[in-house]
């Protein structure tokens, strides 16, 4: 098993050095300079050149290159030009808020999704499932971004329920009580989507394991029903309902990016979009390298857990 | 047996899911208590140390936090004393002596005096300075007329220039010239810029990453305590969602509300505030090559497009039409007898006509978005509309903002015909100085990136900034402007009015000409 794991963290050495150079060099090759970015209006020739020698982004490319891969091969990611912090330190904290994001989101459409699903399939052509497939697909088709939004008008502007943005109220808040608070619209915006995409394929899983000729024999030695549709044909549909959430999961990663923006969450996305915008190089290269780095770790774990599980994978 | 067991179960469940986000609801939303003013502020800080920012945005708040030798007289762009009470000008402008406010200390309870001033100028432009290193330091060359910066006395600070500069004082006015406790730089060093410590009416007191920066007032300030006991300023970058937290009551001020978001706030709960300012917004014309290269064509695309239209219906008011390259918020250097070019489609056609110019095809540089920049697709739209209706053929190229500068600032030949630009300026002398003299084309490290050339006006600008004598300066630039305005290299478009709300606990709110958000006076119930 100890084989298993260090062979597989071997083969992602190569994935992240190419991560590397493909983040580095699309950032050389956008147009724009972090010293016109700051510089704005004033970025004169001479401004600019004296500016960019400041930030040491005077080097050859490759140089440059090199002195930012043996920096972070020590842990040394840099300092970010537009936020004057350790680009380390303005990742991890983010990445934290976009974790708790898109995990309470994730858990939300996991939850719903399969219930949905279900339900749907258990009752097929009732009006329970009628009911619940109109919801779904309003719900798929919906923009999250514009449903924020609408959340938002309706229930910080015009019902004061609950606060427009921000993960923490910045007077005395901070507590968890707060937190929650402040995650329930955005958490819902995101999920969404990602709910209505899962419950549409766990129905249709679970009505091709209900055909089964086990659950006939199920039903027939007098299971319950309610024991056949959890027990037996939910456990059965999960084979093919599991790889649609690990698709679904890297959907609300990626779908953070909106919510943040719209709700202010102080998330990753918001702030490689603001990094970009800013030129803010090591930022963005820093950040898209930890993104990746704990993409690939978390593919690993995910691999090795069904290893533990299944023995049919080879260790 | 029925499917009746599990979906009351479920209905249990349910409800109660439905209980526990009641109670999280359940709390009202904490409103701010009075004396604590929050400010939505448009994007995080890059840091509190003003000599290594650039951002308006930032400046909100450093002008709060800290103060200069001498500052904008409120309501004008004059300069008045601050932490200089007088000083004194050499006969040939180049050296300058101020007297110091005397009993100041900074944050830190470090002494204000000549050494801690020139340890500010030393340690932006002297790259041999041991805290030099706490930059980059962009906008240093606001300063690099500084030859030398000598302390007289503990209370007595010399400037010496390399050459009589007339800005320099109201360049000692704007936040790159605040200053910051030379004590709390070595103490920091790197991390000043998170450390503030000036001398201004309030304290930095925490600053939580991407959530908010609190200070608190200044119970010492030398120029009157203010009445908040605090101010909270939160980076809210996405507008709709500062509109929602202004409209909500999480913000209590707002600054640069959208144009189409104004009607949100009439009515008796909240107060629009607005200022024009030294902005203004234009089309740099490429005088080198191609139509414009003719001064009649030039000033056909002055009348042809309907600047009234632009800022009465795409900014809904929030900018005044343009007349010359001054905008009028300089009101001692501005040429009141100038009237802007009436829109006046059948002039254009004529000029045009006249100046035999038969190839009218345009390529025009429009920008996404940027400092400044308004609305500028909508307004480029509307540009090329007109432009059009009197023979033009314009074909728009967007880009996003960072690589417009890249494609403008070097020039427009061979690319371009005109181009958006929006400058905001501390000094008259600015933006001419810099972008319509022949001096200052791009390949000679300007930004006059439409290549306008004009001997007289480069003989004024430079004559203006040498003068001492404000009058004199006066004199020339409203010469200037009437020349310019002629020639027309640029269609001069917009000024623009800053605008700001807040809500009914706010009261002794105004906005400055200088663009600053200044909060010592500001009360909140």
């Amino acid at each position: 098993m100890g084989g298993y794991i260090l062979k597989r963290l071997i083969s992602a050495i190569p994935v992240l050095l190419g991560i590397t150079v493909i983040v580095f060099l699309i950032m050389a090759m956008i147009p724009g300079d972090p010293a016109t970015a700051i510089l704005g209006s004033y970025a004169t020739p001479e401004n600019v050149e004296k500016l960019n020698r400041d930030l040491g982004l005077d080097k050859p490319l490759v140089q440059r290159y090199f002195i930012w891969l043996g920096n972070m091969a020590q842990g040394d990611f840099g300092r970010s030009f537009s936020l004057n912090r350790p680009v380390l330190d303005e990742v991890a904290e983010r990445f934290n808020a976009t974790l708790v994001l898109a995990g309470t989101a994730f858990v939300l459409c996991a939850f719903l999704g399969i219930l949905a699903g279900v339900v749907s399939a258990a009752r097929q052509y009732g009006w329970a499932d009628k009911g619940i497939t109109f919801v779904v697909l309003i719900g798929i088709s919906v923009p999250s971004f514009f449903l924020g939004m609408m959340m938002i008008l309706t229930f910080a502007v015009d019902l004061r329920w609950l606060p427009v943005s921000g993960m923490y109220a910045i007077y005395g808040g901070g507590d968890l009580p707060d937190l929650l608070r402040h995650l329930v619209m955005p958490a819902t915006a995101l999920a969404v989507v990602a709910t209505g995409v899962i419950a549409r394929l766990s129905r249709s899983a679970m009505l091709e394991v209900l055909r089964l000729d086990f659950i006939r024999t199920a039903r027939a030695k007098g299971v319950p029903e309610r024991g056949v549709i959890w027990r037996h044909a939910l456990k059965a549909a999960m084979v093919s309902i599991i790889p649609v959430l690990g698709i679904q999961a890297g959907f609300v990663l990626s779908g953070a990016v909106y919510i943040e923006i719209v709700f202010q969450w102080p998330g990753v996305g918001r702030m490689l979009v603001d990094a970009i915008l800013k030129r803010d190089i090591l930022l963005v290269q820093g950040g898209v390298v930890f993104v990746a780095a704990c993409y690939v770790l978390f593919n690993i774990a995910v691999d090795v857990a069904q290893s533990l599980l299944d023995p049919r994978i080879k260790t | 047996m029925t499917l009746g067991n599990w979906t009351r179960r479920a209905l249990l469940a349910a409800s109660g899911a439905a209980l526990a986000l009641g109670l999280t609801v359940a709390p009202a939303i904490a409103q701010t208590p009075p004396g604590v003013l929050v400010v939505g502020q448009i994007a995080e800080p890059k840091a509190l140390d003003p000599a290594a920012v650039t951002a308006v945005n930032d400046f909100r708040i450093l002008m709060n936090v800290y103060d200069g030798l001498v500052r904008y007289k409120s309501g004008t762009l004059e300069v008045e004393p601050a932490l200089a009470t007088s000083w004194d000008i050499s006969e040939d402008g180049t050296v300058y002596t101020f007297t110091l406010r005397e009993g100041v200390t900074f944050h830190d309870g470090s002494a204000f005096d000549a050494e801690a001033v020139k340890f500010n100028f030393d340690r932006m432009l002297n790259e041999d300075h041991p805290y030099h290193y706490t930059g980059p330091f962009p906008l240093a060359f606001f300063f690099s007329a500084i030859a030398s910066t000598d302390v007289v006395d503990a209370n007595t600070v010399q400037f010496t220039l390399n050459a009589p500069y007339a800005p320099f004082l109201s360049n000692l006015a704007y936040p790159t010239g605040l200053l910051v406790s030379p004590a709390a730089v070595m103490q920091h060093g790197a991390d000043f810029g998170r450390n503030p410590s000036g001398t201004g009416p309030y304290v930095f007191k925490e600053w939580r990453s991407n959530e908010a920066v609190v200070v608190e007032k200044n119970a010492g300030y030398w120029d009157g305590v203010p009445s908040l006991e605090a101010v909270i300023y939160r980076p809210i970058t996405d507008a709709n969602t500062r509109v929602a937290e202004m409209l909500a009551g999480g913000i209590d001020m707002m600054v640069e509300v959208p144009p189409v978001s104004l009607s949100e706030f009439q009515g008796d709960d909240f107060t629009v505030v607005e200022q024009a300012g030294p902005h203004v917004w234009f089309l740099i014309l490429n005088a080198k090559e191609g139509p414009f290269a003719n001064k009649l064509v030039r000033q056909a695309a002055n009348y042809a497009v309907n600047k009234s239209a632009l800022v009465n219906d795409v900014l809904e008011g929030t900018a005044d039409v343009a007349a010359g390259p001054t905008p009028p918020a300089f009101a001692w250097a501005y040429n009141e007898a100038l009237e802007p070019y009436p829109y006046d489609p059948d002039k254009a056609k004529a000029l045009i006509a006249e100046s035999g110019v038969e190839d009218l095809a345009l390529t025009f540089y429009v920008t996404e978005g940027g400092s400044g920049m308004l609305d500028p697709v909508a307004m480029g739209t509307a540009i090329q509309a007109d432009l059009n209706a009197v023979g033009f053929d314009v074909a728009i190229e967007t880009y996003e903002w960072n690589t417009f500068l890249g494609q403008v600032n070097p020039g427009l030949e061979g690319k371009a015909d005109l181009a958006q630009m929006a400058w905001m300026t501390n000094d008259p002398d600015t933006l001419p100085y810099l972008a319509l003299r022949t001096e200052a084309w791009p390949d000679k490290g300007g930004f006059n990136s439409g290549y306008y050339s004009n001997a007289e006006v480069d003989e004024l600008l430079n004559a203006a900034r040498v003068s001492t004598d404000q009058t004199e300066r006066a004199g020339l630039y409203k010469k200037m402007q009437e020349i310019v305005q002629d020639d027309a290299p640029w269609v001069f478009v917009a000024n623009w009015k800053q605008n700001a709300v807040t809500n009914a606990q706010v009261e002794n709110f105004q906005l400055e000409p200088s663009f600053f958000l200044l909060l010592r006076e500001v009360v909140k119930n």
